[in-house]
């Protein structure tokens, strides 16, 4: 199956805002998460990941008549933000689930949210 | 005639055709345009020996007339899935396999429990939108617009059309079952062509699925309660199963219903719905045995454990030790919220000689089926009677004659 007709799928991690957890419990669930990316690689279903800095640290740009207005912080308000993402291919709805799944063990108790990319 | 048929194959018609053109809604347009067709040729010609094959045919020859007029690239796909497979032969066959991937599509746990309902109804009922939208008393417009959605969904995240694997089969069938159950409870007390539609679909799961014993325990939970819909209901108010006219339980359903249950019995598999069937059954079968409807549901606590099957079994036990015995079980239970908990303690409160009118009066306040709040209204009125009867006459042991009733009625 070529890549331009394998769907993908956006699996994005939500995580609360605020401090990380400590490191002894950090660290397994990154080397669980590292892990689970190499299977995604192995297995040919991964294609992009990244982990992102708190939404403190973001901006948002709008236009606005000739000008593009600028706020300090993550677009939309709440106690959860993006806090990284996979993006995989996979043969249908079923098997990205089966993904997100895996995933959502890994980083539980965060949840995972899997969505079709359009094109790109 | 045409509009029997059309209820009657058009599940199966669009199920083949979404196989042959990998998309629901061309499916669709291709199955309406072959009954549109049959209305205007079919009282003319007469109906043709195999009206399904004929639809299905149709429809195939019209979605590729289609595709090859317009050429949106939605179309163009489909065109391609629809070319790569050879002409007629054994495509336009009803692939026994067709209907159940439908299913499991339509209930795909990734879709919101409503949406599921309303595809299922839509694509293997047959049902119209404006149809499904008065059953569940939803504006057909939100109607239309869920099912719009529930489709987007299905063909933007590729929700795959196909049976599960086996590994999956017992939760997506769980799932499965649910939602005929549920089309079945919406007509329970209302709409008979929801009840009706809901024991079609658990025939066609059956027959696709012939060796999973749930589903035929669904089936024959569906069809000895449904037997019972005459007498359950009197000028639209609810009669009680222990007050119910038995000569107007549906005797057929009934045999069915027991025969069906009693080859589950030989499977040895028991499940939640096999179990309520059994318990439906014994129920069939007056006077009902108690002890064997408390055995029953002690097994169902054992496997599907709720306090709503503990209410319900208490209701039993109240014949088989008494309504004190089963007061105190009631009571152990974490169920205010429920209208029936209220309603089945003041039932055992009225055996047992004690004003009942508090809790009718919260069974009330949490009732909202109107022939469900007219019986608990007729109860009250009863029980206002009863307590000034006992003012008049001091008689302490009045008590209600009303044998056993069960919430299933």
């Amino acid at each position: 199956m070529t890549q331009q007709i394998s769907p993908k799928y956006l699996l994005s991690i939500y995580q609360p805002d605020g401090e990380a957890p400590p490191p002894e419990v950090l660290d397994p669930i990154m080397a669980n998460l590292a892990a689970l990316n190499e299977e995604m690689q192995a297995k040919g279903a991964w294609v992009f990941a990244v982990g992102l800095h708190p939404p403190s640290t973001a901006t948002v740009l709008k236009a606005k008549d000739d000008d593009v207005l600028m706020t300090d912080g993550p677009f939309t308000e709440g106690k959860e933000h993006i806090g990284g993402f996979t993006i995989i291919q996979a043969a249908d709805l079923d098997e990205a689930l089966e993904w997100g799944r895996r995933l959502a063990k890994v980083l539980d108790p965060l949840s995972v949210e899997v969505r079709p990319i359009a094109f790109g | 005639m045409i509009d029997e048929i059309f209820r009657a194959e058009y599940g199966r018609a669009v199920s083949v055709l979404t196989r042959l053109l990998g998309d629901i809604d061309l499916a669709e347009e291709a199955v309406q345009d072959a009954f549109t067709t049959a209305a205007q040729l079919w009282p003319v010609r007469g109906v043709p020996p195999a009206p399904a094959g004929w639809i299905i045919t149709t429809a195939r020859n019209r979605a590729i007339d289609r595709l090859r007029r317009e050429s949106r690239g939605r179309e163009k796909l489909a065109e391609a899935a629809l070319l790569q497979r050879g002409p007629d032969a054994e495509e336009v066959q009803d692939v026994p396999d067709d209907r159940l991937r439908m299913i499991f599509t339509c209930c795909h746990p990734s879709l919101a429990l409503q949406a599921q309902v309303a595809l299922t109804l839509k694509l293997l009922g047959g049902l119209t939108t404006a149809e499904i939208a008065r059953a569940f008393l939803v504006p057909e417009p939100t109607m239309a617009q869920r099912i719009v959605r529930a489709k987007g969904k299905i063909r933007a995240a590729r929700i795959p059309y196909r049976v599960p694997r086996d590994a999956d089969l017992p939760d997506r069938l769980k799932a499965v079952l649910a939602v005929v159950y549920l089309i079945f409870n919406e007509g329970y007390l209302g709409k008979q062509s929801l009840e009706a539609e809901a024991i079609r679909l658990g025939r066609v799961l059956a027959q696709l699925m012939p060796d999973e014993p749930e589903v035929w325990g669904l089936l024959a939970l569906m069809l000895l309660v449904a037997s019972r819909r005459e007498a359950r209901l009197r000028d639209g108010e609810i009669v009680l199963l222990a007050d119910q006219d038995r000569s107007r339980w549906n005797a057929e359903m009934v045999a069915e219903g027991q025969d069906v249950v009693r080859r589950c019995l030989r499977w040895n598999r028991p499940g939640p719905y096999q179990l309520q069937a059994a318990i439906n059954a014994v129920h069939s079968d007056p006077p009902t045995d108690w002890h064997q409807v408390v055995a029953l549901y002690d097994q169902l606590m054992a496997i599907a454990p709720s306090p709503v099957v503990a209410l319900h079994r208490a209701v039993a036990v109240a014949e088989t030790r008494g309504p004190a015995q089963a007061l105190r079980e009631v009571d152990a239970l974490d169920l205010d919220r429920y209208h029936l908990f209220h309603a089945v303690r003041a039932d055992l409160l009225s055996r047992l000689g004690e004003d009942p009118t508090a809790a009718l009066e919260a069974a009330l306040e949490r009732a909202e089926h109107p022939a469900e709040r007219d019986l608990l209204r007729r109860r009250l009125r009863l029980a206002a009677a009863d307590q000034q009867n006992r003012a008049g006459e001091h008689d302490q042991d009045q008590h209600d004659p009303h044998p056993g009733r069960d919430a299933s009625g």
